[in-house]
């Protein structure tokens, strides 16, 4: 079952300093992470609408929220207990928040 | 520590021969089996819809061959093997349509050790990714076998409201893939909060509706289940002795059709190996030094049963206890209640009012002030009377206000 992990965090938050760091997260998800990547800042980010003929783009991300997608992983877990029991250990995790989404099944 | 897990009746005491008609007796594995059987399917097939339907459908086949064929030796199982068989098929012609592997009917749950695939479905239903009010529906619905019209009324919602909170509960289960199991042992207390707020609303479901107190039964057998299971949860213990307590006046609670209040019920209908039982759970757990809000309730009731009647400045204490861990103006409200029983309605109904804020569309708050004030000979009481009976929750509730309210 893939997971994609949504790493969110406030613009403007800071690491905690405590806990595990990225480094030592990712050898501890190694071999159940498949996929994943830091992303630039949201002021880099790019949306496309498409309504009837017209490509609509706009500066920024879809919607105003309070946190971003800062990253993201994708995990190849059992079930959503060793999803959450991975994302909780995330770093991020710690001052933001991760979101976990279940790939829909094809 | 507990006690022997409690028996349910062997299903085949209900095989009284020729004579037992198979139209009740498929009623009664209903009541009775209908939990556990569609708790195997789900653990068989990882599915809840089709788990339900495939019940649905062996209990529409033993209503049609048992009256033929005979009761069989061991209807619960009999129905087991009959929904079995359906999702087997079902499962495969599914595989055949979608041109897929053959699949195979296989246990997906590797053995946890703890067989109880009731418990397993609580826990599941109970998941901390679902949303508290989809646990708690989930679990009356799937475990408590509740009809989704009666959970709608229960949370004032639309039962097309109500119905599609289910389905997108179930949905997510299998989307999700949330694990149908009861949790690893790192998992457990964080898990078990929210098992016991739901094994407790299953009781009260039961206790608050005289026609479907077989819930309180199931909800006693399933705290059991997890105090076996958890030994050195206080909580858990102390829901237990709770229920344990509460259930002992079950049969002094209804004259009838009829609610008898507790100042009138007879003490000796009280059960008093239930009484024994649940008192000596809660001395045990007690010692342990860690009361949290079931134990607090679990002592409360207890006074309530003592011997000599109850100790009602102790009750009150008790109660105050109780506010500081659950600060809700219910507790508040039975708190008033038991000063009114210590220091006179007078003191009682000063606490009482000073609740109309919060409470004053609820009935409790409405009756209880009602008593008050008739104690006190105020000529308002019938009319509080009239106000609590109609937002009263159950029929044999509103009877009894309406009762009070006449004098």
């Amino acid at each position: 079952m893939k997971y994609m992990l949504l790493i969110c965090a406030s613009p403007d938050a800071e690491p905690d300093g405590g806990g595990i760091t990225i480094d030592q997260w990712l050898a501890e998800v190694e071999g159940k992470r498949l996929d994943g990547s830091e992303l630039a800042s949201r002021r880099t980010a790019t949306t496309v609408r498409t309504r009837g003929e017209e490509v609509l783009l706009t500066d920024g991300p879809f919607a105003e929220t309070k946190e971003h997608i800062v990253g993201y992983d994708v995990v190849e877990c059992a079930d959503l207990d060793e999803a959450v029991l991975i994302a909780s250990r995330h770093p991020v995790a710690r001052f933001g928040a991760v979101e976990i989404r279940p790939f829909a099944d094809l | 520590m507990a006690a022997e897990p409690e028996r349910r009746t062997p299903v085949g005491e209900w095989n009284r021969g020729p004579e037992a008609a198979p139209d009740a007796v498929v009623a009664e594995v209903f009541r009775a089996e209908r939990t556990r059987i569609v708790a195997t399917l789900i653990r068989v097939t990882g599915d809840f819809e089709l788990a339900e339907e495939c019940v649905q459908d062996a209990f529409a086949q033993a209503l049609e061959r048992w009256p033929r064929e005979g009761v069989p030796h061991r209807p619960g199982a009999w129905l087991t093997t009959a929904a079995r068989h359906r999702a087997v098929d079902r499962l495969r012609r599914a595989a055949v349509e979608a041109a897929k592997l053959p699949l195979t009917l296989s246990d997906p749950v590797e053995d946890d050790g703890f067989g109880d695939d009731v418990l397993r479905l609580i826990f599941t239903c109970c998941h901390p990714a679902l949303s508290l009010e989809a646990r708690v529906a989930l679990t009356l619905h799937t475990v408590a076998g509740l009809a989704v019209g009666d959970i709608a009324r229960a949370f004032m919602v639309a039962e097309s409201t109500m119905a599609k909170r289910l389905v997108r509960a179930r949905a997510k289960i299998r989307a999700a893939r949330i694990p149908y199991r009861v949790p690893p042992a790192h998992l457990l207390p964080e898990r078990t909060g929210g098992v016991l707020a739901v094994l407790y609303l299953l009781f009260n479901q039961g206790y608050s509706a005289v026609e479907r107190w077989e819930l309180c039964a199931e909800a006693i057998r399933l705290t059991r289940t997890l105090v076996a299971l958890m030994p050195d949860e206080p909580e858990a213990v102390g829901l237990l002795a709770l229920m344990l307590l509460h259930d002992s006046r079950r049969a002094a609670r209804v004259s009838g059709d009829d609610l008898v209040p507790f100042a009138e019920q007879d003490r000796s209908s009280w059960d008093a190996a239930r009484i024994a039982e649940g008192t000596a759970l809660l001395d045990r757990v007690l010692r342990r030094g860690q009361p949290g809000p079931y134990q607090v309730q679990a002592a409360i009731a207890a006074c309530h049963v003592a011997e000599g009647g109850p100790d009602w400045p102790q009750i009150a204490l008790l109660y105050g206890r109780l506010l500081e861990l659950v600060p809700s103006p219910v507790v508040a409200l039975n708190r008033a209640v038991a000063v009114a029983e210590a220091d006179g309605p007078e003191a009682g109904l000063a606490l009482v009012e000073a609740l109309a804020d919060r409470l004053s569309d609820h009935h409790l708050w409405h009756a209880t002030r009602a008593d008050l004030l008739r104690r006190l000979g105020r000529s308002e009481a019938a009319e509080a009377y009239r106000a609590a009976a109609a937002v009263a929750p159950t029929e044999a509730e509103r009877r009894l206000l309406e009762r009070r309210a006449a004098g």
